[in-house]
């Protein structure tokens, strides 16, 4: 693992890109659990906008607005049913200006 | 928005490189196309580097040098060998690449991706936009027959549906045309627009006008992991990025923000980016599997093209080419199976599948089917120790020290051994040349 601290940069990344949130209908949900797998983990530090978190409950919590969109949650945790994962309605979520 | 009760010859699901080469081609034909894109414009989902190779889009649209927005063509490669410190390397520039009609441009896929629906939409497509297809509509028999959107008013029919819709593939897989991805045979890749005025960039890199230069590295900078790094320069602005194996970095629990970071902070990198203004980070994935991963690529009703249906040629990093010729491709089977007025079936789609096999694509994929296997099992060794090792050799090679030119041979091939054993070097590179031919 390279080094931890790095979440304040990650928003700073994020600020530059543009969105256009959903309020109230996020596109990614996890599922309620006691412990996460190693998967699901992990996207605590795979997830390339950090959109996931641990609680202090030791739990993996979501804040989607971030998001974008690339999939990689889905294809680590769609399959076992962690998470569940669909595109944002049309026209809303990330809006690349250059990509 | 109104109901759409009109029935179409063809739907295209996403206005990507392979949606747009497949509308394009169908709807110059004469057909009637409707395609559907999530988006709030084409391109505002999309992520390349991006190198687009010119052949395959003047296949396409054979006047695009005239419109389309194009940063620079390429006239220099460099391919780097990374560690810590240092990066050795190939660097392959050359004239002949000044030509009329140049091979290779960096383009900016936002902005491409919109020039491309434009002209899709003069050939005479019907292009929604802001529209994400949520679910395809089979008949009795299982035969796909239309579309379902997020948008008010019900299904949308047409005679064949296209899947052009990217490397998630989230249609295909849910509705049980194909597999869901595996980790290992996709990677994921994150990216940032670094800008700076147009002179800074021609300094820099040595070319003037719009000549360009990109540079594509392997090294530590994947710390341990499959990756491959880039920098490609646009007119007025450096794409860098870093992209790894999701299976590596769920593995390793390693943050992609955190390699780019360390990227952008590596010696050979930190001075071409210098005094940038960076305007946008973006993540995308990349279909890794090669030749053994590519899908079913055609059913009653539908055929998939492009990322949908793991066209990526991980070696030579090329995906936009195979995107737009697989794109187009399909859409020429659609044509011919339209003119002899035979249903779209399985067994007539075939066409699409049996044309594709004679191209480059599936050629190309083919020449490197046991690459991905190869650098996934031995991602530590092609990409730590033997970066390491390069540059600890070139070091040895070009310092002057008074130590004994032979003594400095001895002490690489020693260093080489003692690494990875004289036997798995032999063996590494055997898989190496056998991967490769
Ligand atoms: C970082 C990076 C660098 C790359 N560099 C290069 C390079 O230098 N050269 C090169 O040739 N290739 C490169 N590639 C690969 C190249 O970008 C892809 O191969 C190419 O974009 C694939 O085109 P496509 O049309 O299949 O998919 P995409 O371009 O991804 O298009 C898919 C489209 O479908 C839409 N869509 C998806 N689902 C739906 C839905 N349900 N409803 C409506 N619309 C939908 C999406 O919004 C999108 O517009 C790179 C890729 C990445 C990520
Ligand atoms: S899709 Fe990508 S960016 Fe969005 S939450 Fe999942 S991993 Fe993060």
């Amino acid at each position: 693992m390279t080094n931890p601290g790095t979440k304040l940069r990650v928003e700073d990344k994020l600020y530059q890109n543009r969105y256009l949130v959903d309020s109230g209908r996020p596109h990614i949900k996890v599922r309620p659990h006691k412990q996460p797998s190693a998967n699901l983990l992990a996207l605590t530090r795979v997830c390339p906008a950090k959109c996931y978190e641990l609680n202090d409950k030791g739990q993996v919590e979501i804040t989607a607005d971030g998001c974008m969109e690339c999939g990689t949650c889905r294809i680590l945790c769609e399959t076992s049913g962690e998470i569940e994962w669909n595109y944002p309605r049309g026209g809303f979520g990330v809006l690349f200006k250059f990509g | 928005m109104q109901m759409i009760k009109e029935e179409f010859d063809a739907i295209v699901i996403g206005a990507g490189m392979s949606g747009n080469a497949a509308a394009y081609t169908m709807a110059s034909d004469g057909l009637k196309v409707l395609q559907l894109e999530r988006g709030e414009y084409p391109g505002s989902k999309n992520v390349q580097g991006a190198i687009m190779y010119a052949n395959m889009l003047e296949k396409i649209v054979p006047d695009f040098r005239d419109d389309a927005p194009l940063e620079r063509h390429l006239v220099e490669q460099r391919l780097w060998v990374m560690d810590e410190t240092s990066h050795t390397g190939i660097h392959y520039r050359s004239d002949d690449f000044n030509e009329v009609k140049p091979n290779r441009y960096t383009i900016i896929r936002a902005q491409f991706d919109k020039w491309f629906s434009r002209r899709v939409r003069g050939a005479g497509a019907t292009v929604l936009c802001e529209t994400t297809v949520t679910e395809l509509v089979r008949d009795a028999k299982g035969k796909v027959i239309g579309v379902r959107t997020d948008r008010a008013g019900g299904a949308i029919y047409a005679d064949v549906v296209v899947l052009a819709e990217g490397v998630c593939g989230l249609l295909g897989t849910r509705g049980g045309l194909r597999k869901m991805l595996k980790p290992e045979a996709v990677a994921l890749a994150v990216k940032e627009m670094h800008f700076l005025p147009e002179e800074v960039i021609e300094q820099r890199f040595g070319v003037k006008g719009s000549e360009g230069c990109v540079i594509e590295a392997v090294g530590t900078i994947s710390n341990g992991m499959a990756g491959l790094g880039f920098l490609y320069t646009n007119k007025e602005s450096i794409s860098l990025g870093i992209g790894c194996l999701v299976s590596d970095f769920a593995a390793k629990m390693e943050s992609p923000y955190a390699l780019l970071d360390a990227l952008k902070n590596h010696p050979s990198i930190r001075p071409l980016i210098a005094g940038s203004e960076v305007k946008e980070y973006a993540a995308h994935l990349i279909p890794e599997g090669g030749y053994k991963a590519i899908p079913q690529l055609f059913g009653d009703g539908w055929v998939v093209v492009g990322d949908a249906a793991q066209l990526n040629n991980a070696v030579h990093r090329e995906g936009s080419n195979l995107a737009m010729t697989s794109g187009r491709i399909a859409a020429e089977a659609i044509i011919q199976v339209k003119r002899r007025n035979d249903p779209m079936t399985k067994r007539n789609l075939a066409l699409y599948k049996t044309m594709l096999d004679k191209s480059f694509v599936v050629k190309d994929l083919r020449k490197y089917k046991d690459m991905p296997a190869l650098l996934h099992t031995n991602a530590r060794n092609f990409f730590t120790t033997y970066p390491r090792l390069m540059s600890q050799a070139a070091q040895n090679f070009m310092r002057v020290d008074g130590t004994p030119k032979i003594e400095k041979e001895k002490a690489t091939t020693a260093a080489f051994i003692k690494a990875r054993s004289r036997l798995g070097l032999v063996s590494d590179a055997i898989r190496l040349a056998l991967a490769w031919r």
